[in-house]
C-alpha cells in the first residue's frame, strides 16, 4: 500500500515511501526496493525526518504489539517493539508500576523510545529510557538475530540505543519499570521572572522533586527574558490512594483540520503566553494530564497549518557559556517576529546513557516550536543551531529537520564508530542528510 | 463467555477479541497453525489478565482433529461456554475461476471446516443447555458479485448454516452469533487499497463482544453495512447482473 507518512512536524515532506507492515517478530525482513532502503517506523512522533525514508520502505510496527510477559513482583516487562507507552501504562499503573522515563507523549512505541533514547522531566534522577532496558532483540537485513543487553552483544546494545532505527529492527524488548503507590502526581507551579529565576529554582528543586520542567514565555524580552512557570512534581505518596481525584475522561477533542497559516501570529501567541503565565496550581492530579497534556487533543500539530512546524531542541552545558547561549537563543527567537508557541526548558543530569548516540547530556535543554514560514524560519533555526554548536551543546535528532553534516559531526563524536553498526540495507532521510549524502 | 475456544486465534479480529476477553479475565483455548505466532498471542493474553490460556498448534483443514480438539479444549478449561470461529481465507477469485481446486480450498476452509467444528460444539452446547457460538462470516456472503463470489459463496453458505443452527439451538438457550464484517484492515486485506469503508480489527472486536453481550443474532460491523447490504440485496437481479461489482 502506497502512503505518504509524515513526521509529527510535517516538515520536511518526503515522497516515494512504501509501507511494509511487520506483523510477527519471526518474519524475515523484506528485501529493500532497488536503490531504496528500510527504516523502522512506529507512530511517527519524531518531528523532523529521522522517521522518514524518501524513496525507501518503512517497516511499520503497529501490529508488532504483543505483550510477552509482565512480572508484577519485579516490574520486569517484556513486549514487542510496536507496543506503545500508553499500552504499557494502561497495563501496569493499576498494579503499582510506572515507566521509569516518560517523554511528553504516550503515543510512542517502545522501539521508537529506544531508537531515540527518550527522556523525561526526571532525567537528573534516572537518565534516559535506554538506562532501564534489560534486553532486546535486533534483527538485521542479513537475517541474523541478536539478543542485546549490557552483558551479551553489548556493542550492539549501545549502538542501537539512540541509534535512530538504523542498526536493524528491534522486535521485542525487556524493561525494568519503577514502583509507584498510585496513578497520581503531586505537583506545584511557581512563576519565575527571568532565566536566573529558573536556574535558582532548578537548583533548589532537584533534591526534593523528581520531576522538574519549565515553560517559558517566548515573547518576553529585556529584563523579563526567560520568564516562565516552573513545574515540579513527585509521584503521590501512598496516603493519597484513598482520596483519588477521578481519572480524566478522554476528551475526544481533536483538531479537525489544518488551521489557516495566520492563526499563530504574534497576537495570539502573546495572548496565550500572558494567560499561561498567570496560571498557578498546586496539588494532586492524575498522571495522564500531568505527563501528556497535549495528547488529549488529537492532531494538535494541525494548529500550525498545512506547512507544519519546525521544532528545535538543544542541550547546552551547565556553565556560563551554556547559560549565555540560552539567553542568546531566547533573545533571537523573541526578536525574530516568528514566535515559538510552546517553549520548554529542562535540566539534564549526568546519569550516562548506554547509547553512543544518545542526545541528553548534563546541562539545560531548550525546546522551541516554530510555525513553518519557509526560508525565514529555516534561517532562524540554522542560527540557533550555530549558537548551540559554539556553546558546546548538541541538537536532538528526534526533533531536528535542519542540522548540517558539520553540526552532526560536532554533536555526535561517536558517529563513525556508530556508522559501522548501521545495517547496510537501512537508512533514513535524516541519516542521508547528516552524512552529506543528499 | 468465560471459557472460550478460539479458532484461528492469530487472525487480526480474533487477536483483538482475545485481548478484550483476556482483560475480562476469561479462560482461553487458542488454536492456530503457526506455533511462534500463536505463542505471541497466548503470552499477550496471559499478560493482559486472562485467567488461563492454553494454546494448541493445529491446521484446521485437518477435519479429523475437530472432535478431539473440542474434547481437549473442554478438558483443559474445565468446561466450555463459548467458541469463536475466526479462521478463514480470502482466496484468489481469478485463480478460482480458472481452477476448481482453488474454489474447493476456499469452500473447505471457510465453510466445511466451520461446519465440521460447529457440529461437535453445537451438540455439546445443546446438551449442556448453555453457550455462545460466535462465527465470523462476511458481508460478501449477502450477495454474489463477480469480483469475489467464491469467497462470497463460502461465507453465504456459512451464514445460512448459522441461521438454521440458531433456529435449532434457540430452545436449548444456546446463542449463535453471525458476525458480518465489511472491509477490515488486516493482513488478509494487505493487498487491497484502503478507503474510508475500512474498519480496524479492534473496532470489529468491540462490536463483536457487544453483540454477544446484548444477545444479538446477526451483526454487521461496523453497523453502517446493514443499510448498505440491505440496498445491495434489494437490487433486482436483472439490474444487478449488469453492474460491475
Amino acid at each position: 500500500m502506497a502512503m505518504e507518512p509524515k513526521s509529527w512536524g510535517r516538515y520536511p515532506r518526503v515522497s516515494g515511501q512504501k509501507a511494509h507492515p511487520v506483523t510477527w517478530t519471526s518474519e524475515p525482513l523484506p528485501v529493500p526496493p532497488e536503490g531504496g532502503s528500510l527504516l523502522p517506523h512506529g507512530l511517527g512522533r519524531s518531528y523532523g525526518d529521522s522517521c522518514l525514508n524518501a524513496g525507501g520502505s518503512l517497516l511499520t510496527t503497529e501490529r508488532l504489539d504483543h505483550f510477552l510477559g509482565f512480572d508484577p513482583a519485579t516490574g520486569v516487562l517484556r513486549c514487542e517493539s510496536g507496543v506503545t507507552l500508553d499500552g504499557i501504562l494502561r497495563l501496569v499503573t493499576n498494579q503499582g508500576w510506572f515507566l521509569p522515563a516518560t517523554p511528553g507523549t504516550k503515543f510512542v512505541t517502545v522501539g521508537g523510545a529506544i531508537a531515540n533514547d527518550v527522556h523525561g522531566k526526571n532525567h537528573v534522577r534516572v537518565g534516559t529510557f535506554g538506562r532501564h532496558l534489560r534486553r532486546f532483540e535486533l534483527v538485521r537485513s542479513d537475517g541474523s538475530r541478536r539478543v542485546c543487553s549490557p552483558e551479551e552483544n553489548r556493542d550492539w546494545f549501545e549502538a542501537t540505543i539512540g541509534g535512530l532505527g538504523l542498526t536493524g529492527l528491534i522486535t521485542w524488548a525487556e524493561l525494568q519499570l519503577r514502583r509507584v503507590s498510585n496513578p497520581y502526581m503531586h505537583q506545584e507551579t511557581i512563576a519565575f521572572s527571568n532565566l536566573e529565576g529558573f536556574l535558582k529554582l532548578t537548583r533548589e528543586s532537584t533534591r526534593d522533586f523528581e520531576y522538574t520542567v519549565a515553560w517559558v514565555d517566548s515573547l518576553a524580552r529585556g529584563r523579563h527574558l526567560g520568564r516562565g512557570l516552573f513545574h515540579r512534581a513527585n509521584h503521590a505518596p501512598p496516603q493519597f490512594t484513598a482520596r483519588q481525584p477521578s481519572p480524566p475522561r478522554l476528551s475526544g477533542l481533536a483538531v479537525p483540520f489544518d488551521f489557516p497559516g495566520l492563526a499563530l501570529n504574534r497576537v495570539s501567541v502573546t495572548a496565550f503566553n500572558a494567560l499561561h503565565y498567570r496560571m498557578r496550581n498546586q496539588g494532586l492530579m492524575h498522571y495522564e494530564p500531568y505527563f501528556f497534556p497535549l495528547d488529549s487533543v488529537h492532531h494538535w500539530n494541525r494548529i500550525y497549518g498545512s506547512q507544519g512546524f519546525v521544532q528545535f531542541q538543544c542541550v547546552v552545558p551547565p556553565n556560563d557559556a551554556g547559560v549565555a547561549a540560552l539567553k542568546e537563543i531566547l533573545d533571537r527567537s523573541a526578536h525574530s517576529g516568528m514566535p515559538s508557541f510552546l517553549t520548554v526548558l529542562k535540566t539534564y543530569g549526568d546519569v550516562p546513557s548506554p547509547g553512543w548516540m544518545s542526545f541528553p547530556k548534563a546541562g539545560y535543554s531548550l525546546a522551541l516550536d516554530f510555525a513553518n514560514r519557509g526560508e525565514r524560519t529555516y534561517q532562524l533555526v540554522d542560527e540557533l543551531d550555530r549558537l548551540t554548536r559554539e556553546a558546546g551543546g548538541r541538537v536532538y535528532p528526534a526533533k531536528d529537520s535542519r542540522m548540517s553534516p558539520e553540526s552532526f559531526a560536532a554533536y555526535y563524536p561517536e558517529r563513525e564508530r556508530f556508522a559501522q553498526y548501521v545495517d547496510p540495507a537501512f537508512s533514513s532521510s535524516f541519516w542521508r542528510r547528516v552524512r552529506g549524502a543528499g | 463467555m468465560k471459557k472460550v475456544l478460539v479458532l484461528g486465534a492469530t487472525s487480526a479480529i480474533a487477536q483483538a477479541t482475545v485481548r478484550l476477553l483476556a482483560a475480562r479475565g476469561a479462560s482461553l483455548y487458542l488454536v492456530a497453525r503457526h506455533a511462534e505466532r500463536l505463542e505471541a498471542v497466548a503470552q499477550d493474553a496471559r499478560t493482559r489478565g486472562a485467567a488461563r490460556v492454553e494454546a494448541e498448534t493445529l491446521d484446521l483443514d485437518d477435519f479429523a482433529q475437530h472432535e478431539p480438539l473440542v474434547e481437549r479444549a473442554t478438558a483443559a478449561l474445565g468446561g466450555l461456554d463459548g467458541a469463536l470461529l475466526a479462521h478463514g481465507v480470502l482466496g484468489d477469485q481469478e485463480r478460482a475461476q480458472r481452477s476448481y481446486g482453488e474454489t474447493e480450498k476456499v469452500l473447505r476452509t471457510n465453510f466445511l471446516s466451520a461446519v465440521s467444528l460447529l457440529t461437535p460444539l453445537a451438540n455439546r452446547f445443546e446438551a449442556q443447555r448453555a453457550g455462545t457460538l460466535v462465527v465470523i462470516s462476511s458481508v460478501a456472503g449477502d450477495r454474489g458479485r463477480q469480483s469475489n463470489y467464491v469467497y462470497g459463496a463460502s461465507k453465504g453458505a456459512l451464514s445460512v448454516f448459522l441461521q438454521g443452527l440458531r433456529n435449532r439451538l434457540a430452545p436449548a438457550g444456546v446463542a449463535v452469533v453471525t458476525v458480518k464484517p465489511g472491509f477490515v484492515d488486516t493482513p488478509m486485506t494487505a493487498a487491497v487499497k484502503k478507503n474510508a469503508l475500512f474498519a480496524s480489527p479492534e473496532a470489529v472486536a468491540r462490536g463483536l463482544l457487544r453483540a454477544v453481550d446484548t444477545h444479538q443474532d446477526e451483526v454487521y460491523l461496523p453497523d453502517f453495512w446493514r443499510p448498505i447490504m440491505f440496498l445491495i440485496r434489494s437490487i433486482p437481479e436483472r439490474v444487478f447482473k449488469r453492474l460491475k461489482l
